[in-house]
C-alpha cells in the first residue's frame, strides 16, 4: 500500500540503517514499515509463512528486507536492501545495509546517498567497534544526521540508567570526529516498536519523538541553489540533422551539453568556465524536453548551449565564471577500500572515476591510516587490506577539476577500480590538491 | 532543503541513468515489452536525448503469448516516439531447439524468455540491456544496483555486487560481459501511476477496467477470452465474464487481472493507494518458491 502524497509539494528523505551484526536494523525496518501500514498483505502472509518454516518464535520482520537465499539462511544481511514508504508528509527511500563487517562496501554503498543514518546499538551491548567503525564513516561521508538507536531496550527492562550511559559513551567518541553530526538518540525496541513509530508507555522518562516523528521533520542539508553552480557534462546531444524541431527550430547546429545540476543555479546569459579548457563563454539556452528553461538548478537534469565553440565532451565540466573549481594532476584524498584479496600500496595503479570523468592514476603515497576506536592517524603501515579507512595520495594521467568533499558530495567524490578485474576497490573523497613545493602563490590562489 | 519534488527527483535520476548508460558502453538497448514501467523508461529516454531520436533500439523479447492490445499499443508507440525496434522471439529459440516449452496447462514461456534475452543479445551484441525493474516488486529486486554487473554466461551474482557510490556508476567489463541497468530502481508503484497521470502517457487499454472472459485458477484471474491459455474440460463451465483490469501486463499466461472498475488514470491513482496486495501478488511466476525471483535473476532473466 502506497500513501497518497501530493506529487507536487511532497519532500524526500533518504536515510540509512548502520550498526553491528544482530543490532535489530533489519527488524528495525520491517517494524517501520508494519506499523506505518506500508506493508502489503502478500508480503507479510509470505514472511509470516517463512517465519513459521524456519521456527521463529515471532514473526521474523527482518525477513522484509533480507531477500537474499543466502540472507534468509544465515539470518544476516550481506547486501543493502532499498525499501520505500510515504507519510502524508514524506517520501522516504530507506537503505538497510549489513552490520558484519566483511560486507562493509555494502554499507558504505548505503550510506553514501543518505541525508541521514540510523545508528542502533544493542542496549546489553552498548558502544563497541562497529558503532564506532559506521559512525566514524558517516561523518567522513559527511552524513550531517544521526539518530541514535538504542535498541532491544526490552531486553534491559527499559532502564533509564542503562540508555543515558550509552548516550553519554557514544558523545564521548563522536566528540572527536573532525566533522560531529547533529545526534538525535532515541530508547527503541524494534522487535516490539516502542517508540518505532508510536512514543512508548515503557519509556515515560523519554520526551523526545518516536523515530517516524523525528524522520518526518529532520531538516536536512542538500546540495542548495546557493552554492558554487556545478555542471558535469555526460554527453553531447547532436541531433545531426536539418530537422525542424517545434520548440528549438532547425537543429542543423544544436550542440547541447547533456548533465545533471550537481549545485548551484545556472542562468541563461551566465557566464561560464567550460573545463578542461577553462574557456570563458556565456549561457545560450537552457533545455528540457518541456522546452526552453530560464534556469538550471541542483538535481535536475539539462542540455545547456553556449555561445561559443567549446571542445569539451563527457568528462567536462561547467561552472558559473566567478566560481572556478580546483585544477589538479595530484591530490589528497581519503580512502575506503574494499577489496578482499588484493591490497592497496604506493604505486597501485587503478582507473579513477570523478564525475564523469575516467582516468588512470597511481598512489604516490601513502599518508595515514585511522584507528577506528581511538581515532588516532598512524602512518605505520603503508599498506591498506580490506575495510581499511585512512589518507592517500593520488597523481592522475592528466589533470581533473573539483572541489573538496567537505564543499561539494558530488564532485569531490570518486571510486577507483581495478585494471584487472574492474572491481569497484575503494571509496574516496578529496581532501586538498597538492601544491607545487616552490610556487607559493599558487598556495594562495588555492 | 532542496525545492524539488518527489517525481522531479525520480525523473531527473532517470534520465541520468540514461545517459549514462549511452556515454559508457558502445550498444545499449532498452528491453520494452509493452508493460507501463517500461513505456515510463522510454518515454524518460526521449527526454535524455532531446531533441536528438533515442541513441539506442527498443528490444522486445516476444513470448508468442500476447495480448493484441498490447501488440497494438507497442507499434503505435515506438512510431510515437520514433525509436527502432529489435524483437527477440521466443518461439524461435523453441523452433531451434534452444529451449523446451513447459507443459500442461500451467506451462508458461516466461522462463524461456530469458534465453531468448540472452541468445538476442549476443546475436546483436548488446553490451548493455535497460530494464524497467523496480525495487519496490520484489524482494530480490530490492537489492540490485542500478548498473548489475553479468559474467558471460549473463548470470548475476547477488552475493558479490560491485559497491555503488554516490553517482558513480561503473560500467567497465570484460569482453563477453554485459550490464543490466535499471533507471527506474527508485521509483514505487505509485510513483509511476502519479508520473503517467503528470506526463499524460497514453498506456494500452488493458490496464483500465474493461469486461472480459475470465478463468479463476489458484487465486489468480487469468484471461480466458484470447484462447492463449489452455483451460482444462473442467474450468470450461467456470468462465465467467468480469469487470477488471491488469496491474501489470506482461506474458499473458502469468499476467493476472484484479476486478476494477477504474477507469481513468486518476481511479487507477486511488485503486493502488487503498491495495492490499502487491502488483506481482498477481503473477504466478512469482509464486513458485520463496526465492522464485533471485533464482530467475541469476540465470539471467531481466
Ligand atoms: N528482544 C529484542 N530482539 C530484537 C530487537 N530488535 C531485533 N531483535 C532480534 O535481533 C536479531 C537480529 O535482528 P536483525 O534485524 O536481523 O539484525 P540486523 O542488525 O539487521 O543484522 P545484520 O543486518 O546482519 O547486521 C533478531 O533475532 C531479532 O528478532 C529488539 O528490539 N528486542
Ligand atoms: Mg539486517
Amino acid at each position: 500500500m502506497d500513501v497518497l502524497v501530493n506529487p507536487t509539494e511532497s519532500s524526500l528523505l533518504r536515510f540509512t540503517t548502520a550498526g553491528s551484526v544482530d543490532d535489530g536494523k533489519s527488524t528495525l525496518i520491517g517494524r517501520l514499515l508494519y506499523d506505518s501500514k506500508s506493508i502489503f498483505e502478500d508480503q507479510l502472509l509470505a514472511v509470516e509463512e517463512s517465519s513459521k518454516r524456519r521456527g521463529d518464535a515471532h514473526v521474523n520482520l527482518a525477513l522484509l528486507t533480507d531477500g537474499l537465499r543466502a540472507e534468509r539462511e544465515q539470518g544476516i544481511t550481506i547486501d543493502v536492501a532499498y525499501r520505500y514508504f510515504a507519510t502524508p508528509k514524506r517520501k522516504f527511500i530507506i537503505a538497510d545495509t549489513p552490520g558484519h563487517i566483511q560486507y562493509t562496501r555494502n554499507m558504505v554503498t548505503g550510506a553514501s546517498t543518505a541525508d541521514l543514518a540510523i545508528i542502533l546499538i544493542d542496549a546489553r551491548l552498548g558502544v563497541i567497534e562497529q558503532t564506532m567503525r559506521h559512525t566514524y564513516l558517516a561523518s567522513l561521508l559527511r552524513i550531517g544526521h544521526i539518530v541514535l538507536a538504542v535498541n532491544k531496550m526490552d531486553l534491559v527492562n527499559f532502564d533509564q540508567a542503562v540508555y543515558d550511559k550509552i548516550v553519554a559513551d557514544y558523545m564521548a567518541f563522536a566528540k572527536g570526529l573532525e566533522n560531529l553530526p547533529h545526534v538525535t538518540p532515541i530508547p527503541m525496541s524494534a522487535l516490539n516498536g516502542d517508540n518505532v513509530v508510536d512514543k512508548s508507555e515503557n519509556t515515560p522518562w523519554y520526551t523526545g519523538p518516536s523515530l517516524l516523528q523525528h524522520l518526518e521533520t529532520a531538516q536536512v542539508h542538500t546540495e542548495t541553489a546557493v552554492d558554487e553552480a556545478r555542471f558535469p557534462v555526460q554527453w553531447v546531444i547532436r541531433p545531426i540533422s536539418d530537422r525542424e524541431d517545434a520548440k528549438l527550430g532547425n537543429l542543423h547546429d544544436y550542440r547541447g551539453f547533456a548533465g545533471r545540476v550537481a549545485s548551484g543555479t545556472f542562468k541563461v546569459g551566465d557566464d561560464v568556465l567550460v573545463y578542461p579548457s577553462e574557456m570563458k563563454t556565456k549561457i545560450t539556452g537552457i533545455h528540457t524536453f518541456e522546452g526552453p528553461q530560464p534556469e538550471a538548478i541542483p538535481q535536475l537534469s539539462y542540455s545547456i548551449t553556449v555561445a561559443d565553440e567549446i571542445d569539451t565532451s563527457r568528462g567536462g565540466m561547467i561552472v558559473k565564471a566567478g566560481e572556478p573549481a580546483q585544477t589538479a594532476q595530484e591530490f589528497d584524498a581519503m580512502i575506503c577500500w574494499f577489496a578482499d584479496k588484493k591490497t592497496l600500496k604506493p604505486r597501485s595503479r587503478f582507473h579513477l572515476r570523478h564525475t564523469t570523468n575516467d582516468v588512470r592514476a597511481v598512489v604516490t603515497d601513502v599518508l595515514y591510516k585511522v584507528n577506528i576506536s581511538t581515532l588516532e592517524k598512524s602512518a605505520a603501515s603503508k599498506e591498506f587490506s580490506l575495510n581499511d579507512i585512512g589518507c592517500i595520495r593520488l597523481r592522475c594521467a592528466s589533470p581533473i577539476f573539483f572541489d573538496a568533499y567537505a564543499k561539494n558530495r558530488t564532485t569531490g567524490s570518486f571510486v577507483l577500480v581495478d585494471e584487472q578485474t574492474n572491481n569497484t576497490v575503494a571509496a574516496g573523497m578529496i581532501l586538498k590538491p597538492l601544491v607545487d613545493a616552490g610556487d607559493e602563490d599558487a598556495e594562495v590562489a588555492i | 532543503m532542496s525545492a524539488i519534488t518527489h517525481l522531479q527527483f525520480l525523473e531527473s535520476e532517470a534520465i541520468y541513468i540514461l545517459r549514462e548508460t549511452a556515454a559508457q558502453f558502445q550498444k545499449p538497448a532498452l528491453l520494452f515489452s509493452g508493460g507501463k514501467d517500461s513505456i515510463v523508461m522510454a518515454w524518460l529516454a526521449r527526454k535524455a536525448f532531446y531533441p536528438s531520436k533515442l541513441p539506442f533500439p527498443l528490444l522486445h523479447v516476444d513470448t508468442g503469448h500476447n495480448f493484441p492490445e498490447a501488440m497494438e499499443y507497442r507499434d503505435w508507440f515506438v512510431q510515437e516516439i520514433g525509436a527502432t525496434l529489435t524483437v527477440g522471439l521466443v518461439q524461435k529459440s523453441i523452433d531451434e531447439g534452444r529451449v523446451q516449452e513447459e507443459k500442461g496447462h500451467t506451462a508458461s514461456r516466461n522462463k524461456l524468455q530469458t534465453v531468448t534475452l540472452l541468445d538476442t543479445i549476443e546475436e546483436h551484441q548488446f553490451d548493455a540491456c535497460l530494464g524497467g525493474g523496480r525495487r519496490d516488486e520484489e524482494k530480490a529486486r530490492a537489492k540490485e544496483r542500478f548498473f548489475s554487473h553479468r559474467d558471460e554466461f549473463g548470470q548475476w551474482d547477488p552475493k558479490n555486487q560491485r559497491p555503488e557510490l554516490w553517482n558513480i556508476f561503473n560500467g567497465r567489463k570484460h569482453f563477453g560481459e554485459h550490464f543490466r541497468v535499471f533507471p527506474l530502481s527508485n521509483w514505487t508503484e505509485m510513483d509511476i501511476w502519479q508520473y503517467i497521470r503528470q506526463e499524460n502517457i497514453p498506456l494500452p487499454s488493458l490496464y483500465f477496467s474493461h469486461q472480459r472472459k475470465i478463468i479463476e485458477r489458484h487465486g489468480q484471474l487469468l484471461d480466458a477470452s484470447t484462447g492463449i491459455i489452455p483451460l482444462l474440460d473442467e474450468e470450461k463451465p467456470r468462465v465467467k465474464e468480469m469487470t477488471i483490469r491488469f496491474r501489470t501486463v506482461g506474458d499473458a499466461t502469468c499476467t493476472g487481472a484484479v476486478e476494477s472498475t477504474a477507469s481513468t488514470i486518476d481511479e487507477i491513482v486511488a485503486e493502488v493507494a487503498a491495495a492490499r496486495q502487491t502488483e506481482r501478488g498477481t503473477r504466478a511466476d512469482d509464486k513458485r518458491s520463496e526465492t522464485a525471483m533471485e533464482d530467475r535473476k541469476k540465470e539471467g532473466y531481466f
